[in-house]
């Protein structure tokens, strides 16, 4: 059994967004860079309960990025995982970035592929659609548990107002979000062992992007809340109803 | 060249977000000059002819019952040869639980440039540009595709549906439909309750209600309101309520009309599943939450006070 965990750094949720170079840049200064909180909680975690229960389990770790995300490589293989494959280019188009993977998914004939469901940055959720489409293989999305009988992976996934159960045969793209696993703090062990868990930099094969940023905005400054008494419970009602017209 | 419109249906009927769809779709094809059709998978109950009110001039159907299950690998299968049938060059779909599951997929197999989480129709004045939202609604991007055939997923609740007159012709189309390589076992539905990310408005509470025991008011307030009810992460976290109602980052993100936060401080985390709510109501007891500053309305005020009556007024209007 070989999984391969698809894992990106984001900027941390409480980081401050701002953009560079006429709006058409992120601005990285001083940002606090991540694990994906979906890759790391959900799809990474899941793949090391897979592990603990076959240790057998072939897994491997993937990102497509420059040597800036190694940290978070190192952080992510504190957690577990055997190696680590980082693709050395930079993207923000979501199928330049899942042909990366799809490449080296395909060469190493893996049995799942684990994503987590979007990450927080482009929030664009579409990379392990893109990945299962190119390698023709079924995609879950949205999935909150797994299980694996053999070769058979019990899922459930999230739909409209509940969710359904998923039987499908290996090999398998699966998009994880919350119920997968629990977040896990990486120990000492993990860490040092991190140090010395190979890191394989790969050059990335040749792809035309689909789309391309323009540029970035910040949304309008809020007018600022309207404060109603706590005793005038009516006047709140009136004015969602009148002014705001939401009810 | 056409505007195909994806129309997402769930037990035989139309689920909201695509009358929301149609309508962008339809703009669209004015816009760029062509006509706006639909494509609809699986049987639907609903009269698809009156789709032609939504502004398109025909509705291609793919009857086949296995469509009545959304199975990306089928039909990302279904919709590409759809495309190349009609000769769509824009293909419009919404980015709810089914978008996110095939629009990346569609766009692998037709080579389309994906614009996800669209927030408005294109900027077609120099190329083919549109606004997404990013990092998690506090950022825009504007981005461009420049494939001959595109593809956008519209936010939902990002875009008013506009309902005119006319009737649509409706067209069986031929498209081969492989068996599906994932068996549904089991369906589990929440029966009664409105679907958090379909909801117009969603009442939801935070860790400053104390207890389960004390979410009958919340319940009482959104059946009045037809809401959805959601929670803060801590509430999820301690079992006082189930995890599918958690909303915020790591939870749902949610874009209703209108969020009402009763008892929730507002973290950083939390804002982030909520803030592209169009209005927003903080209740709290503590000045100082951070959610004030994100809210468009607010009472400070102890909520076991506030909820009951804010649900009495509500009624009286209701009845009035």
């Amino acid at each position: 059994m070989k999984i391969l965990v698809c894992i990106s750094k984001t900027p941390d949720t409480t980081s401050k967004i701002a953009f560079k170079n006429g709006n058409t840049q992120f601005d990285e200064a001083g940002v606090q860079w991540i694990l994906n909180p979906y890759d790391e909680w959900y799809a990474l975690v899941k793949a090391l309960e897979l592990k603990e229960k076959d240790a057998s389990t072939v897994l491997h770790l993937i990102t497509i990025g420059t040597a800036d995300c190694d940290p978070i490589i190192r952080k992510a293989l504190a957690l577990g995982g055997d190696e680590a494959i980082r693709v050395n280019t930079d993207s923000n188009d979501s199928y330049s970035i899942a042909s990366q993977i799809a490449a080296i998914a395909k060469e190493g004939a893996y049995d799942l592929i684990l994503t987590g469901k979007e990450t927080i940055d482009y929030n664009g959720a579409s990379v392990p659609g893109f990945i299962a489409e190119i390698l023709d293989m079924p995609y879950v999305s949205l999935a909150t548990k797994f299980e694996l009988n053999g070769t058979i992976a019990t899922i459930d996934r999230e739909i409209e107002g509940g969710e359904e159960v998923n039987e499908v045969s290996l090999p398998v793209v699966v998009g994880c979000q919350k119920g997968m696993a629990e977040q896990r703090i990486p120990n000492m062990r993990g860490i040092m062992a991190a140090r010395t868990k190979p890191l394989k930099v790969v050059e990335p094969i040749a792809v035309d992007a689909l789309t391309s940023v323009v540029n970035f905005e910040l949304p309008a400054a809020k007018a600022g809340v309207k404060l109603v008494a706590a005793d005038n419970v009516a006047e709140l009602v009136r004015l969602l109803h009148e002014e705001a017209k939401a009810i | 060249m056409s505007v195909l419109i994806f129309v997402d249906q769930t037990e035989s009927h139309i689920k909201k977000s695509s009358f929301e769809v149609l309508t962008y779709g339809a703009k669209l094809a004015a816009q760029i000059g062509t006509t706006a059709e639909a494509l609809v998978l699986g049987t639907v109950n609903d009269d698809l002819a009156g789709l032609g009110k939504y502004g398109v001039t025909k509705v291609h159907q793919v009857a086949n019952e296995t469509l009545n299950h959304v199975d990306a690998q089928l039909y990302t299968k279904v919709i590409a040869d759809a495309v190349t049938a009609t000769g769509a060059t824009v293909v419009v779909m919404s980015h709810n639980i089914t978008g996110k599951a095939i629009a990346a997929r569609v766009s692998a197999r037709l080579k389309a440039g994906l614009v996800t989480a669209a927030i408005a129709l294109p900027d077609t004045s120099n190329g083919f540009t549109i606004k997404r939202a990013v990092f998690s609604g506090k950022a825009f991007a504007n981005v461009n595709i420049a494939t001959p055939i595109k593809l956008i997923s519209l936010n939902p609740n990002s875009f008013h549906v506009a309902l005119g007159e006319g009737t649509a012709t409706v067209e069986a189309l031929n498209v081969t439909v492989d068996p599906s390589k994932i068996k549904v076992t089991a369906v589990h539905k929440v029966s009664g309750e409105v679907p958090l990310t379909e909801a117009d408005i969603v009442v939801s509470a935070g860790r400053g209600l104390k207890g389960p025991e004390n979410w009958g008011m919340i319940e009482d307030l959104a059946h009045e309101l037809h809401a959805a009810t959601a929670c803060s992460r801590p509430v999820a976290d301690s079992d006082w309520r189930p995890h599918h109602e958690h909303v915020g980052q790591t939870g749902v993100q949610i874009a209703p009309n209108l969020y009402i936060a009763i008892g929730i401080s507002g973290a950083i985390q939390h804002l982030a599943g909520v803030n592209r709510s169009k209005v927003i109501v903080v209740i709290n007891k503590d000045p100082e939450a951070p959610f004030f500053k994100a809210a468009d309305y607010g009472i400070v005020g102890d909520a076991f006070e506030v909820v009951p009556q804010l649900t009495a007024e509500i009624k009286k209007m209701h009845n009035s």
